[in-house]
């Protein structure tokens, strides 16, 4: 990994839950630390309820931290993180049908994008900026592409529009939060590659969350795989991909889909895919219900991240004892 | 035996401000008794809308304009109202694409269960309990749960309580509309797995729609790609993976990572689909396919079934010229 450039440290997000009288609190992340580093791809795995929405929405400045610090680009991000740093690390969401507004032309939303971040350019300067953005993702001819409405694109077509936006404040960093769920398989493969072209021709890094592992091994550097709000396994994307270690990530590697891979007769058969219990959890590991390694010892606290390698951790007592 | 289902020459129209838009268009296939049948394509493609055509549940703008559905010998699209309410649930059920939205929200499962049995059969109560707790046993959720609220599940359990109740009435086909699509890869892995063992407990026939080909890749015994309203390629489950014909095909087919080998760039399908008010003339993957001929841009190509694989693709059935 070259410089870092987020480092989040011992972040958590409660929330309660529940009537006014309720003693219920969600932990939708619970201690999580990791770092991204310049012009690198980091992938955040898990399955809905995994809290990976989460971390990102209190990157972005959306939900404050319950606990923890974020640092970005050297500077420690407060409850007020100011339009510029927001500019640095922009977010594209899941939904590109709801996340752009319909009636504005396309190029209105994007000039704007412009005006409030780069007070540099002029008119017409953002217009070539914009013409320039829309092509860097791979939206051609800009000039007509800016003159479309919303409705006139597909979903591909929109999602890329969103990393256009994103890319309109110069970012360092960009959040993006299931960016291709929503889209058809065939269409996912493209954006999947204007997520590479932005790292290999603009050095952007990318922290991208999704639950499909394929996908993340295809475009990510580096892998973490959450568990109920907690990171149980991180590494480089072929280490963990060729030595998964802690059991929740194997489950998920026999049940990823492939029709290049045999049916794999395991964990898969009986598990139910369940979500874990978040609310009020134990003290002990929240995978141990649905873990087929599970000992006393997993029961009664959480194991700590222990590295394998220099770039491999895992949260398991089984796999470190 | 004859087959159970037969679709003929399906065609399915959507009124739009601009004219008809054919979004099915001449479909034929046959679905024997016990058979897992996957249809596969990019949404748009006018997979879902078959199903709904097939299960004589359009409505407006949609309308059928052509084509037979014999089911069993009797043809769906002749039946009245009152006729096809009898052989729903009972002969054929649907699942539905999103079960957070099938279930109605007011009513615990126990009850909607039990609505089902009410409407289509003349069971006594104690039959009626006895039937869907049996059900809810069968996809593996817990009996107890007939007295909870949608809302109380998670979804991959509500995905499994439609399933049961499609299941009640012991229907020799079941209709799914991507059941799995809204789930996490474990939910799903395991929703694909009980389907596959209570087919095979039950001998029913599944029709079963999806945009993820991989998902069905392990489970279906034969499946059908459909791209424009039309069927592509039609075969085996497993020749169509190992050796896709069509190009279109072989785009899907290389459109997601893999787990497995070495890491590769992949392309994808350049491109978006046509128009199907003014469908291009000759092939409809024409536009964006990488093979694409003379002839494809001016003939309409067949689909031409070679010892039970059907393409429909210039490539492989070349145009013979008299």
């Amino acid at each position: 990994m070259t410089e870092s450039i987020l480092s989040v440290a011992g972040l958590s997000r409660f929330f309660r839950v529940g009537g006014f009288r309720s003693r219920g609190i969600l932990h939708a992340t619970d201690e999580v630390t990791f770092e991204v580093g310049a012009g690198e791809i980091v992938a955040l795995v898990g399955e809905s309820g995994s809290g990976k929405s989460t971390i990102a929405r209190v990157l972005a400045g959306l939900y404050p931290p319950s606990a923890g610090s974020i640092t970005f680009e050297g500077q420690p991000i407060g409850r007020r993180s100011s339009r510029r740093v927001r500019g640095r690390m922009p977010m594209v969401f899941q939904d590109p049908f709801g996340s752009i507004n319909p009636v504005l032309r396309v190029g209105h939303s994007l000039e704007r994008s412009l005006k409030l971040h780069r007070s540099d350019l002029n008119a017409s300067a953002r217009h070539e900026e914009a013409i320039s953005l829309v092509e860097r993702v791979g939206l051609t001819p800009g000039a007509e592409v800016l003159r479309r409405f919303p409705h006139e694109l597909s979903g591909g077509q929109r999602q890329r529009l969103g990393f256009a936006q994103a890319l309109a404040s110069r970012p360092s960093l960009i959040l993006a939060d299931e960016p291709v769920s929503m889209l058809d398989v065939s269409i996912r493969i493209g954006l999947l590659n204007v997520m590479k072209d932005l790292r290999d021709r603009e050095g952007v890094s990318l922290l991208y969350i999704t639950h499909d592992l394929a996908s993340a091994r295809y475009v990510a550097d580096r892998m973490i795989v959450l568990y109920a709000g907690r990171i149980v396994e991180e590494g480089l994307t072929e280490e963990v991909i060729s030595s998964p270690q802690h059991p929740y990530t194997r489950l998920l590697m026999s049940t990823a889909p492939d029709p290049r891979l045999p049916l794999s007769d395991d964990a898969s058969v009986t598990d139910l895919g369940e979500p874990p219990k978040v609310i009020n959890p134990g003290p002990g590991c929240r995978f141990a219900p649905r873990c087929p390694l599970a000992m006393d010892q997993c029961r009664a606290s959480t194991p700590a991240p222990v590295s394998l390698s220099p770039t491999q951790r895992v949260a398991c007592y089984a796999v470190t004892a | 035996m004859s087959d159970l289902l037969s679709v003929r020459d399906l065609r399915v129209d959507y009124e739009t401000p601009a004219g008809p838009a054919r979004a099915v268009n001449g479909v034929s296939f046959d679905l024997a008794r016990g058979e897992f049948l996957a249809i596969v394509g990019e949404s748009g493609c006018g997979k879902s809308t078959m199903l709904f055509a097939i299960a004589q549940l359009l409505a407006y703008p949609a309308s059928q304009v052509g084509g037979t559905v014999i089911f069993d010998g009797v043809d769906l699209t002749t039946l009245t109202p009152e006729e096809l309410r009898r052989h729903r649930w009972r002969d054929f059920s649907v699942v539905m694409q999103s079960a957070m939205n099938a279930l109605n929200p007011t009513m615990s499962i126990g009850a909607q269960l039990a609505d089902v049995c009410r409407a289509h059969t003349d069971w006594d109560d104690a039959h009626i309990a006895q039937r869907c707790a049996e059900v809810l046993a069968m996809v593996s959720i817990d009996p107890a749960h007939l007295k909870s609220y949608p809302f109380q599940l998670s979804g991959g359990m509500r995905q499994r309580a439609m399933i049961a109740m499609a299941l009640l009435l012991e229907p020799k086909l079941v209709i799914m509309d991507e059941p799995t699509s809204a789930l996490d890869v474990v939910a799903q892995r395991s929703l694909m797995r009980q389907v596959q063992t209570l087919r095979e407990q039950l001998g029913f026939s599944v029709l079963f729609v999806t945009h993820d080909m991989s998902v069905v890749s392990h489970f279906s015994d034969r499946l059908a790609v459909m791209y424009a309203g039309e069927v592509m390629e039609l075969g085996s489950t497993r020749a169509v993976f190992d050796s896709p014909q069509h190009p279109y095909s072989h785009g899907l087919m290389d459109a997601f990572p893999s787990l497995l080998g070495a890491p590769r760039a992949l392309t994808g399908i350049a491109g978006n689909p046509p128009s199907l008010v003014n469908p291009p003339e000759g092939c409809l993957f024409a536009p964006r396919c990488t093979q694409v001929m003379d002839d494809c841009r001016t003939l309409h190509p067949e689909l031409i079934d070679d010892d039970g694989r059907s393409v429909r693709c210039h490539l492989i059935h070349p145009v013979v010229r008299r």
